[in-house]
């Protein structure tokens, strides 16, 4: 990873594979209105990074809603089958025994571990969809950037634009981030 | 596009902060992550640490030798007996789990009503469930007498065909409570992932390597963020559930016995709001605590945070105090000379100081926070918030101990406890406060990402290109 310094000359000495340009925002509110005009120029494959979440970006970036709720609902049913069928299988089906006068097949007295292990499954499924929706991985070429390692979890606005759009080109897309006032602009390199 | 002219403010967020920060109000961003992180990556823990570290552990140890002496000998070594055969145990066993549901309240239910000023304390907050639940979850389990069998708690396939009731609270009791642990430490995880990479950013070497490994790889763009903020929404959503079911399933244990005083469809709701009545105690008690140690948390901690506090103490007390009183008014009203017996027992029999103490603590006490002055006081607090807890240990004790008369007076009999049952009391505070060090020492004890969330000028309109207002706060 060559250390990219701030300004024009890293942009000119970008090596082969390059992952996409990297620009710094000087706030919430810049990054938002950058975003949008990054998004109004055509370009789709680019990432906006805050150190919180920044309310309005998704509408700026053009974002999809997050697909992970469906994920949960999926769990969520899987926990309350799951746990209707356990009970019901062991209480009525293969230990029948009668406690405190209560049926075999009691819903009522179902309802507590049903909840409980809906829940489980709900939780257990967001977090775990969770780490697959964000891409996790724990090398990637925006921490190439010493700006980016330094501050893009303190107090950096980052905006990255990927090689992989289409309308991506070195030269062209440095500088309209330099236009819409984005600083240390630099090229990332592929891992 | 206007760009250029719209963009050059970079001055903006360090002219509003520079003075602000010095003046205690509003910290920049990066004063945020300093001085949480600053606590966390500082080399020299301080001597009171130590000190104290040292105490609780020691207690924690004495625990454990407690515990493998209790598997030794037996439940004998303390001081239940028949009719009170759930004693000390059951007792912190309700206390402890009741202490949890502050910070699930916290984390997910304010969360929802979008509370902004609960980013102080909801990593404290939620911290303390995890430990809380952890010295809950003890006591059943030791308590059962056969711990190898344990297990059969579990619907684990065996040679003996056999499956658990689950049609018994009991067993609602463990997945209520499993379910519960699972889900706090998971929420808690969760918003601590873009803390741990700010402290990933900020280290180097190996510690750099761990928080890089406990940050998932959190690079902090918003393809990240959309998701993170579902999964932490949809975890708020579930849990908010959780912090009224899990006390309703806890108060079942005794609700849905045939026990006089216990079988009483009140006893849902009134644990419910105990818990959260003694969980907002012990935040207190702990805030307060942190507070004092750690200077640099009081720009986060402010008095208006304790202000809240103090009135969700109020609000559960009387909630609380209503209930004594109409535990009794149902008593006299049900026209049943058993169950008005037990009430009347309880404030005017042999363990009447006991329940002289809970009301006193809980139902007295907390009419103090009617005064802003005394809200704001944390002395006032500090002791109140004590004496919360003491009284709602004492609120269990009373509950469970009222067996002591039951049907047919020829087997009633006094509980007395031993020196073990204070011995596994004392043991469980040092185990939770073992954790509660160890967590004040290396896990940042403010959410950073999230107090940043909410200062000013994260508004992305703050800067006056729009109108200022109507920014919702939380996301």
């Amino acid at each position: 990873m060559s250390a990219t310094t701030s300004g024009r000359a890293a942009v000119e000495t970008g090596a082969a594979r390059v992952h996409g340009a990297l620009a710094r925002f000087s706030g919430p509110g810049e990054l938002l209105r950058a975003a949008e005009e990054v998004r109004d120029a055509g370009y789709r494959e680019f990432d906006c990074h805050s150190p919180f979440p920044i309310h309005g970006m998704d509408a700026a970036m053009g974002e999809k809603r997050s697909r992970l709720s469906w994920f949960v609902a999926a769990c969520a049913l899987f926990g309350f089958a799951g746990a209707v069928a356990l009970q019901t299988w062991t209480s009525v089906d293969a230990l029948p025994v009668v406690v405190a006068g209560k049926p075999f097949f009691s819903h009522v007295a179902f309802f507590p571990i049903t909840f409980a292990l809906t829940v489980l499954c709900s939780v257990v499924g967001a977090v775990v969809g969770l780490t697959f929706f964000i891409r996790q991985q724990y090398t990637h070429p925006v921490f190439h950037s010493d700006s980016f390692s330094a501050s893009g979890s303190d107090d950096g606005f980052f905006i990255s634009v990927l090689a992989v759009d289409g309308m991506f080109d070195r030269e062209a897309t440095a500088a309209f981030l330099r236009e819409i006032g984005g600083t240390n602009v630099e090229l990332l390199e592929e891992t | 596009m206007g760009n250029g002219t719209e963009h050059v403010n970079p001055t903006t967020e360090t002219a509003k902060s520079a003075p602000a920060a010095a003046s205690n109000g509003n910290p920049s961003f990066h004063d945020v992550s300093a001085t949480i992180s600053g606590i966390v990556e500082r080399r020299d823990t301080p001597l009171w640490w130590w000190i104290a570290f040292g105490i609780s552990a020691t207690m924690t140890l004495g625990l454990l030798v407690q515990i493998a002496w209790l598997f030794w000998t037996g439940i004998g070594i303390w001081g239940n007996n028949i009719p009170v055969g759930w004693g000390f145990p059951i007792v912190n066993f309700v206390f402890w789990v009741g202490i949890g549901h502050a910070g699930t309240l916290i984390s997910a239910i304010l969360f929802l009503l979008r509370q902004r000023w609960r980013t102080s304390i909801n990593r404290f907050a939620e911290a303390m469930t995890i430990f809380a639940v952890i010295c809950a979850g003890l006591f059943p389990a030791i308590h059962v007498g056969r711990v190898w069998a344990i297990y059969w708690m579990f619907p684990l396939p065996n040679q003996m065909e056999m499956w658990p009731n689950f049609r018994s609270a009991l067993m609602w009791d463990v997945f209520a409570v499993g379910t519960y642990f699972t889900a706090s430490v998971l929420f808690w995880y969760t918003g601590l992932v873009p803390d741990w990479a700010t402290l990933r950013d900020r280290a180097r070497g190996w510690r750099q390597k761990v928080y890089g490994i406990l940050a998932l790889g959190w690079r902090g763009g918003n393809r990240q963020w959309k998701h993170y903020e579902m999964a932490y929404l949809l975890l708020a959503g579930v849990a908010t559930p959780l912090v009224l079911s899990v006390h309703s399933v806890v108060s079942t244990d005794f609700a849905t016995s045939m026990v006089f005083g216990w079988h009483s469809t009140i006893f849902p709701p009134y644990f419910v709001a105990g818990a959260i009545f003694s969980g907002f105690g012990m935040v207190t008690t702990l805030a307060i605590l942190a507070r004092a140690l750690y200077p640099p948390v009081r720009d986060f901690m402010t008095l208006d945070t304790f202000d809240k506090m103090a009135k969700i103490l109020m609000l559960t007390g009387m909630m609380v105090g209503y209930a004594y009183i109409i535990e009794f008014f149902t008593a006299w009203y049900s026209g049943n000379e058993y169950e008005q017996y037990v009430f009347i027992n309880r404030a005017f029999g042999p363990y009447a100081v006991s329940y002289w103490i809970m009301f006193a603590c809980n139902v007295i006490v907390p009419q103090l926070f009617w005064s802003k002055k005394l809200r704001r006081s944390l002395p006032v607090l500090f002791i109140a918030s004590i004496l919360v807890n003491v009284g709602m240990w004492f609120e269990r004790f009373v509950i469970v101990i009222s067996l002591h008369r039951d049907f047919l007076p020829s087997s009633w009999e006094m509980f007395k406890p031993t020196a073990f049952d204070i011995g596994f009391l004392a043991g469980s505070f040092g185990l939770f406060l073992t954790l509660f060090l160890l967590f004040l020492r290396f896990v940042p004890m403010v959410a950073m990402a999230e107090v940043k969330g909410v200062l000013p000028q994260a508004d992305p309109h703050a800067n006056g290109h729009h109108d200022r207002g109507g920014k919702e706060g939380g996301r």
